[in-house]
C-alpha cells in the first residue's frame, strides 16, 4: 500500500513531537531563586507526617485488639493482631470481602477503559473535526459538569429497579460509562497536541477519517488517556454515594462493604480499621506506580487551556 | 483507501451519470470522502452522547416530572400534586438544620483548606530537593476513599476514648463533644474533607504558580519588595484564575457531602438531634428510608438550584476579593472535577 510510508511517518512525528514538548517543558521549568531554606523542609516534613498519620493511625489500631481503643495507655508501636484482624474482616461473612474486592476492580476498570474510549472519540471530534453545531454541543457538555449526581439517582433506581438490576453491579457500571469531564479533557489536549497541518497530510495521502482518527488522534492522546484512565479509575474505586443506593450487602463494592463494617451494633474498631487498611491496599500499589503520573495530570489540568 | 469506507453515498443528488469514465471514478472516490468528511464526526461523538442522554438527561428530567409528584412505590407510577413537595421540604425543620449544617461544613473545609493550599503549594514552588518526592506525598491522601477517610476520622474524633480527646486531657484540657456538639461535629467532618483534598489542590496552586513569569519576581526584588510583598502582590494575584476554578469546584463538590457525615457514626442518620444531616444525607433518608420518591426528587432539584446560586456567589465574592492585576500572561484554568 502505498500509503503507507506516509502514515507511518506521521504517527512518529506524533509520538516524537509528544515526547520532545514533555521534556522540554520539564527542562523550562521555572526554578525560583536559591536552594529552599530549612524551615520550607521543616513546613513540608509537617504536611507529609499528617499526611501518613491517618495511614499509621489505623494500622495501629487495626494491629491491636478491641481493647486497643479504649486503653489510655496504649502503644505507639504497632501490635500483632493485624493479619488476625485482617482475616476476621474477610471471612466475615455479612461483608463479602472477596465479591467486594473483585466488584471493584471489575467495575473500575470497565467505567475507566469506557470512559477512556467516549471521551478520546469525542474528543477527537470536537478538537479537529468541523461539523455543524460542535460549538453549542460542547458548551453543554461544558455545562452538564455542574449538575450534581443527586439530581439523577431517583429515576435511575426506579429504572434499574424496574429492570430488576438492584444489587447488580451493572447498576453503577452503565450509569457511570461516559463522563462529560473525560470528554472535556481529551478535546482540550488533542486541540493543543495535534497541529492541523498533521491531519490535512494524512487526509491528503488519502486515509479516511477513521484511519486518521486511529494513527494521528489515537497516537497522540495516548498520555492524556492513560492519565483520564487513571483519574476515572480512582474515582470510580472510591464512589459511594449511587453504589451504596443500589448495591445491596450480597455483592458490594469496597467502599461498600467498608460501611457495613460499622453498621454492627457493637463496633470493633481494630476490625474496622483493618478492614480500612485492607481495602486501601489495592489503591496503594497504584498510587506507588502511577503517583508520578497522577500528580503531572492535576498539574497538567490546571495548566492548560 | 477508499475501499475502506464502504457504503458510497448513493443517495446522493449528484449521482449524475458521466460520460467520461476518468472524471467519475474521481468524482466516486471524491464523494466517498465527502461523505466521510460529513458523517464521521456525528459518528464520532455519538457513542458519548446517546449513553449520557440515557443515563444522564433523561434521569435529570425526570426527576423533575416526579418531583412533582406523589410517587406510589408498588405501582411505579405517580399522581401530580404541583408544589407540594418542595413546600413539604420548604417546611420541614430538618431541610433548615440540614442547610446550616451543610453551608457550616462547607465554610469550614473550603476556607482553611484553600488558605493551606496556598502556603503548601508556596513551599513546594521553591527550589527543593527531591520534588517528586515531595508532591507524591502530598497527594498520597486523595487515593484513600472518603468512607476509609471518615472511619479513621471518626474514631480519631471519637467522644470518649478518641485520640484527639486522649490528648486533649493528657495535656490538661477539657475533652471535646466531637459527636454531641453541631459545630464540633462539623470541625471533625470538615477536618475529613481537608484531609483528602488539600494536597490535590495545592498541586493544582502549584501548577499554576510554575506559570508566572519569573521577571515579575526579579524586578519585584530591583524595587526592593520582601519576600512576603512578592507573595502578596504578584503570587496571590496572579493565581486568581486557578483559585475561582478552584473554590468553584469546591463549592460544587462541598454541598453534595454525603460520604463523610453517613460514616460519621454507626447508625448513618445525621446525629440524634441533626448535628451533622447535610442535605444530600436528608435526601438519602427521605428517598430510601422513607421511601418517599416525589419528595427527594423535590430535595434534588432544590440542592441543585443552591449549588447554582452559590457557585455565582463564590464566583462573584472571589473575583472582588482577589484584585485583578492586569494581564499577567497567566494562563486560564481547566474545570478539573474528580471531585465527589
Amino acid at each position: 500500500m502505498s500509503t503507507t510510508p506516509p502514515i507511518a511517518m506521521v504517527e512518529q512525528t506524533v509520538a516524537t513531537a509528544g515526547i520532545a514538548e514533555g521534556r522540554g517543558r520539564n527542562r523550562t521549568t521555572k526554578i525560583r531563586g536559591h536552594r529552599a531554606g530549612f524551615w520550607v523542609y521543616i513546613g513540608l516534613g509537617v504536611v507529609i507526617v499528617s499526611a501518613v498519620f491517618p495511614y499509621y493511625w489505623s494500622f495501629l489500631i487495626g494491629s491491636g485488639d478491641s481493647t486497643t481503643i479504649n486503653d489510655p495507655n496504649m502503644s505507639w508501636i504497632p501490635g500483632g493482631n493485624f493479619i488476625a484482624n485482617a482475616l476476621s474482616v474477610v471471612n466475615d461473612p455479612a461483608v463479602n470481602f472477596w465479591p467486594a474486592l473483585w466488584n471493584s476492580i471489575y467495575s473500575s476498570t470497565l467505567i475507566a477503559a469506557a470512559v477512556v474510549v467516549t471521551s478520546t472519540l469525542a474528543g477527537w471530534a470536537f478538537a479537529k473535526l468541523r461539523f455543524r453545531g460542535s460549538k453549542a454541543l460542547l458548551i453543554f457538555v461544558v455545562a452538564t459538569m455542574a449538575v450534581p449526581m443527586q439530581l439523577g439517582v431517583v429515576p435511575l433506581y426506579i429504572l434499574f429497579a424496574d429492570l430488576g438490576w438492584t444489587g447488580q453491579i451493572g447498576a453503577i457500571i452503565i450509569p457511570a460509562l461516559t463522563s462529560a469531564f473525560g470528554v472535556f479533557w481529551m478535546t482540550q489536549y488533542l486541540q493543543q497536541s495535534v497541529p492541523d497541518e498533521l491531519i490535512e497530510a494524512a487526509r491528503v495521502d488519502g486515509a479516511s477519517m477513521m484511519r486518521t482518527f486511529w494513527v494521528v488522534g489515537v497516537t497522540a492522546a495516548r498520555p492524556a488517556a492513560a492519565m483520564l484512565f487513571l483519574f476515572t479509575f480512582v474515582g470510580a474505586w472510591n464512589n459511594f454515594f449511587w453504589p451504596f443506593i443500589v448495591l445491596d450487602r450480597q455483592s458490594p463494592t469496597l467502599p461498600v462493604a467498608l460501611s457495613l463494617l460499622q453498621s454492627n451494633y457493637f463496633v470493633d474498631y481494630s476490625i474496622v480499621l483493618a478492614g480500612v487498611l485492607l481495602s486501601t491496599i489495592p489503591l496503594l500499589i497504584l498510587f506507588a506506580f502511577a503517583g508520578k503520573q497522577l500528580v503531572s495530570g492535576i498539574m497538567a489540568g490546571a495548566v492548560k487551556g | 483507501m477508499t475501499s475502506t469506507a464502504t457504503r458510497p453515498a448513493a443517495s446522493g443528488p449528484a449521482d449524475r451519470p458521466s460520460p467520461e469514465r476518468q472524471p467519475r471514478v474521481i468524482s466516486f472516490s471524491h464523494r466517498v470522502s465527502k461523505w466521510d468528511l460529513k458523517f464521521s464526526p456525528y459518528l464520532y461523538i455519538s457513542p458519548f452522547f446517546i449513553v449520557f442522554a440515557i443515563v444522564g438527561l433523561f434521569p435529570i428530567a425526570y426527576t423533575a416530572v416526579i418531583s412533582f409528584q406523589n410517587w406510589d412505590l408498588v405501582r411505579n407510577s405517580g399522581e401530580f400534586v404541583g408544589f407540594d413537595q418542595y413546600i413539604w421540604i420548604l417546611q420541614n425543620p430538618q431541610f433548615w438544620t440540614a442547610l446550616r449544617n451543610t453551608f457550616s461544613i462547607f465554610l469550614l473545609s473550603t476556607v482553611p483548606q484553600l488558605i493551606l493550599a496556598v502556603f503548601i503549594a508556596a513551599m513546594l514552588d521553591r527550589n527543593i530537593r527531591s520534588k517528586t518526592f515531595w508532591r507524591m506525598g502530598v497527594l498520597l491522601p486523595y487515593v484513600m476513599a472518603p468512607v476509609a477517610v471518615a472511619l479513621i476520622f471518626s474514631n480519631m474524633f471519637g467522644d470518649n476514648h478518641g485520640l484527639v480527646n486522649n490528648i486533649l486531657t493528657d495535656i490538661g484540657l477539657q475533652p471535646i463533644p466531637w459527636h454531641k456538639d453541631p459545630f464540633w461535629s462539623h470541625v471533625a467532618i470538615a477536618t475529613m474533607v481537608n484531609f483528602r483534598w488539600t494536597g490535590y489542590n495545592a498541586l493544582i496552586l502549584l501548577a499554576a504558580m510554575q506559570a508566572i513569569p519569573r521577571d515579575y519576581y526579579e524586578a519585584a526584588t530591583v524595587d526592593g519588595a520582601g519576600a512576603f510583598r512578592q507573595f502578596t502582590a504578584i503570587t496571590v494575584p496572579s493565581l486568581r484564575p486557578t483559585l475561582i476554578f478552584v473554590i468553584i469546584t469546591s463549592t460544587i463538590g462541598g454541598l453534595q457531602i454525603f460520604d463523610e457525615p453517613r460514616m460519621y457514626d454507626n447508625t448513618g442518620e445525621g446525629g440524634a438531634a441533626q448535628q451533622w444531616l447535610t442535605i444530600t444525607l436528608f435526601l438519602y433518608n427521605i428517598g430510601w428510608r422513607e421511601w418517599n420518591f416525589g419528595r427527594a426528587a423535590a430535595l434534588a432539584w432544590i440542592l441543585f438550584l443552591i449549588i447554582l446560586v452559590i457557585g455565582l456567589i463564590s464566583l462573584a465574592v472571589t473575583r472582588r476579593l482577589v484584585r485583578d492585576e492586569g494581564g499577567r500572561g497567566v494562563t486560564a484554568p481547566r474545570r478539573k472535577g474528580f471531585r465527589r
